[in-house]
């Protein structure tokens, strides 16, 4: 800034020169500053971003946000319908949020259990309610739900074959369904950046054959290698051995993407100058490649990890849903859409298909905020 | 480097084979016993004999891939058939489906991707832009369930299965094609979802790049027709780079075709493979992923092979060289 003052001073006088004070906050902005102003702009990415927010949110506080626990049945109320809430009674009064009784009858002509709604008994929903004792965070001891209807449950989902909320279950499985794309993609960046590193950096024979390895990997079809991978594991495994067991498998495949990012700017960035400056005063390589060349693409990793959540949350989902990832008592979106298998059951049941709403979400909101990230972290983008 | 690749796959699916803990002849024999049948010492030893599983890791390893070149891929304990037998019952029909779906996909993206270039920013730039998102975002299986089921919702048709019903067993004949004719646009649909919405997305990239070089302008300066401007050169410029992506949508098609497969009930591979794997049946699970990877493997070589005939300047390298 200063030199360019020094320069032009001769020609133009100091007005034009006199940058705004926002141009000035331009100039002097860190690249991440730029980004974040460049990410606001993308309303989608935004948007994907705090949908993001509010799904993790629920995955962790389930338990309080749910109304019952995760196991718990109603044997009156197997795969009954969502319950419908009403604010209007048949007096046409306004009130608070309230349901009427549910009561099952057996429809004479076509043999299926339907819903009626008993009209002279109201339950009005009430918040902060206690019930079943859970852990809050695994610490905090609390029976408090956010919401109840007292006697006469409430299930904004419906119920499964055993009278399990599925709302509940939906909130549960979120767990394991959101935090599976987080680990694999953990797992496979850390494979992706030391291998995809070793051959960008090293080049030559080791790159050559680290590049026909990718290409080997990624013209698999996926889907069955995961499904004959998973076979393999033993039924009998507790939940956390499986969890592992899945993630490990899914970033197997994973890393292939993450690699060919870390590989194609580590080869860029090696001819710099700033390496060449690096190495001469002495830098060991290790050095080089934390200090000086991963700084300059954090950014594009940023993106592409955000990109390939999906595919891990997309992938466990799959697996679960044809029975070979993790399996019931877990609860993860992909268990519950077992359920979901047959067209004989959702014609009948079609709430059953919920869960997939949570993952079409899901996967669309991380696709809209890689998208917006991608082009926020573009330096040459508009 | 198709044959190492080959190679490194048979070695991938045999460690599949072996990866169940226990060899399977010892659970198959179990399952048998446990059924109330007798299995006799001798057949123990003939099956042993037979895959041998008395000799080394890398023995059983070579003989399984001399039965593999002879064309022999093992036996179903499962089926209580070979894996041959069953795989050419299923195996016509996904392959069919697969190029059938890459087929659908490029006669759809390619028009769509050129459309989308040339009319930027436009309404159906848009709309197409949305669906594009949604073929990308929602997975084929998701898919194949809720069109299902609004289907059957809404029209009352039951769209599982390739064939109704008066032809699902009856042998090959014009009658019987027909029927799959009418049935097949359907899982064609669900399966060329996300790789449409893929290949539309990355031909209006590739077709915006082209577009915006001088060469274009040098044409449309020396008075070419607009039609010949944009299809003789930055189109075909633009097609290039996607023909070697075939490989990875291949890949893609196969994996989606199992899965919907699995969902509407078609008579491919994919149910097969679930059944094999659900029941650690691994011969048959080994030799599917053996096959269906050498397929989407043999079909990335049939599109390089594709690309050095339709670009002059990758032939020119290779001679050069």
């Amino acid at each position: 800034m200063l030199n360019l003052k020094n320069n032009f001073n001769d020609y133009e006088d100091e007005k034009t020169l006199r940058v705004s004070e926002e141009e000035e906050k331009f100039y002097l902005a860190s690249q991440w500053q730029l980004i974040w102003w460049k990410f606001k702009k993308h309303k989608l990415a935004v948007i994907g971003g705090i949908i993001l927010l509010i799904l993790y949110f629920l995955a962790i506080f389930c338990d309080f946000l749910s109304p019952y626990g995760l196991t718990t049945r109603f044997e009156d109320h197997r795969n009954s319908p969502p319950t419908r809430i009403h604010f209007v009674d048949e007096n046409r009064q306004l009130h608070r949020p309230f349901i009427y009784k549910a009561n099952k009858k057996l429809d004479i002509s076509t043999f299926q259990y339907i819903i009626e709604e008993d009209r002279s008994q109201k339950y009005f929903i009430s918040f902060f309610v206690r019930g079943e004792p859970y852990k809050l965070l695994g610490i905090i001891q609390t029976d408090i739900h956010l919401f109840g209807t007292g006697e006469n449950p409430i299930f904004l989902f419906g119920t499964d074959a055993l009278g399990r909320d599925l709302f509940t279950r939906c909130l549960y499985g979120s767990r394991i369904s959101l935090s599976i794309g987080l680990i694999g993609v953990f797992l496979s960046f850390f494979l992706g950046l030391i291998i995809g590193g070793i051959s960008g950096y090293y080049g030559g024979n080791i790159d050559n054959f680290i590049q026909r390895v990718i290409d080997f990997l990624i013209s698999i079809p996926s889907i069955p290698l995961w499904m004959a991978l998973s076979a393999a594991l033993p039924r009998d495994w507790p939940v956390v051995k499986t969890y592992f067991a899945i993630t490990l498998i899914l970033s197997l495949v994973g890393w292939c993407g993450l690699a060919r990012v870390v590989r194609g700017k580590l080869l860029v960035l090696r001819e710099e100058e700033f390496t060449l400056a690096a190495r001469l005063a002495g830098a060991s390589e290790l050095r080089i490649i934390i200090r000086h060349l991963l700084p300059s693409f954090t950014s594009h990793l940023i993106v592409s990890i955000t990109l390939s959540i999906p595919n891990m949350i997309l992938g466990e989902t799959a697996l679960s849903f044809l029975g070979l990832g993790m399996r019931p008592p877990a609860v993860s979106w992909g268990v519950l859409l077992q359920d979901a298998q047959k067209l004989e059951s959702i014609a009948v049941y079609p709430w059953r298909l919920i869960p997939a709403l949570f993952v079409v979400l899901t996967v669309l909101a991380f696709n809209f905020l890689g998208d917006g990230l991608r082009d926020a972290a573009d330096p040459y983008s508009r | 480097m198709f044959i190492p690749l080959l190679l490194i796959l048979s070695i991938v699916s045999f460690v599949i084979i072996q990866l169940p803990p226990g060899d399977m002849l010892t659970t198959h024999i179990m399952t048998l016993r446990m059924s109330g049948a007798q299995v006799s010492q001798d057949e123990i030893v003939r099956l042993t004999q037979l895959y041998g599983l008395d000799k080394p890791l890398y023995v059983q390893y070579l003989k399984w891939v001399g039965n593999l070149l002879r064309g022999n891929l093992g036996y179903s304990f499962l089926w209580g058939r070979t894996v041959n037998e069953i795989l050419s019952e299923r195996l016509p029909l996904t392959v069919f489906i697969s190029i059938l779906t890459t087929i659908f996909v490029w006669m759809i993206a390619i028009p769509i991707g050129i459309y989308s270039a040339l009319h930027q920013y436009s309404t159906f730039d848009y709309i197409f832009t949305f669906i594009g998102f949604i073929g990308l975002s929602v997975p084929g299986f998701l898919l194949a369930l809720v069109a299902m089921w609004l289907l059957y919702k809404n029209f009352n048709i039951n769209m599982t299965g390739l064939f109704s019903p008066e032809f699902a067993i009856a042998p090959w004949s014009a009658g019987k094609v027909i029927d799959m004719l009418k049935h097949v646009w359907f899982p064609l649909i669900i399966i060329g979802m996300s790789g449409t919405a893929g290949l539309i997305r990355t031909m209006r990239a590739n077709l915006l790049d082209e577009l915006r070089k001088q060469y274009v302008i040098s044409a449309r300066a020396k008075g070419l027709p607009e039609r010949i401007v944009i299809f003789k050169y930055p189109v075909r410029m633009a097609i290039n780079p996607l023909i070697s992506t075939i490989g990875w949508m291949l890949a893609g098609i196969v994996s989606g075709e199992a899965l919907v497969s699995i969902v509407l009930n078609i008579q491919t591979v994919g149910p097969v493979l679930l059944q094999a794997t659900l029941n650690q049946d691994m011969y048959l699970a080994g030799s599917i992923t053996m096959i269906l990877s050498s397929l989407t493997i043999i079909g990335t070589l049939i599109s390089d092979i594709l690309l050095a005939w339709l670009d002059p300047r990758i032939r020119f390298g290779k001679v050069g060289e």
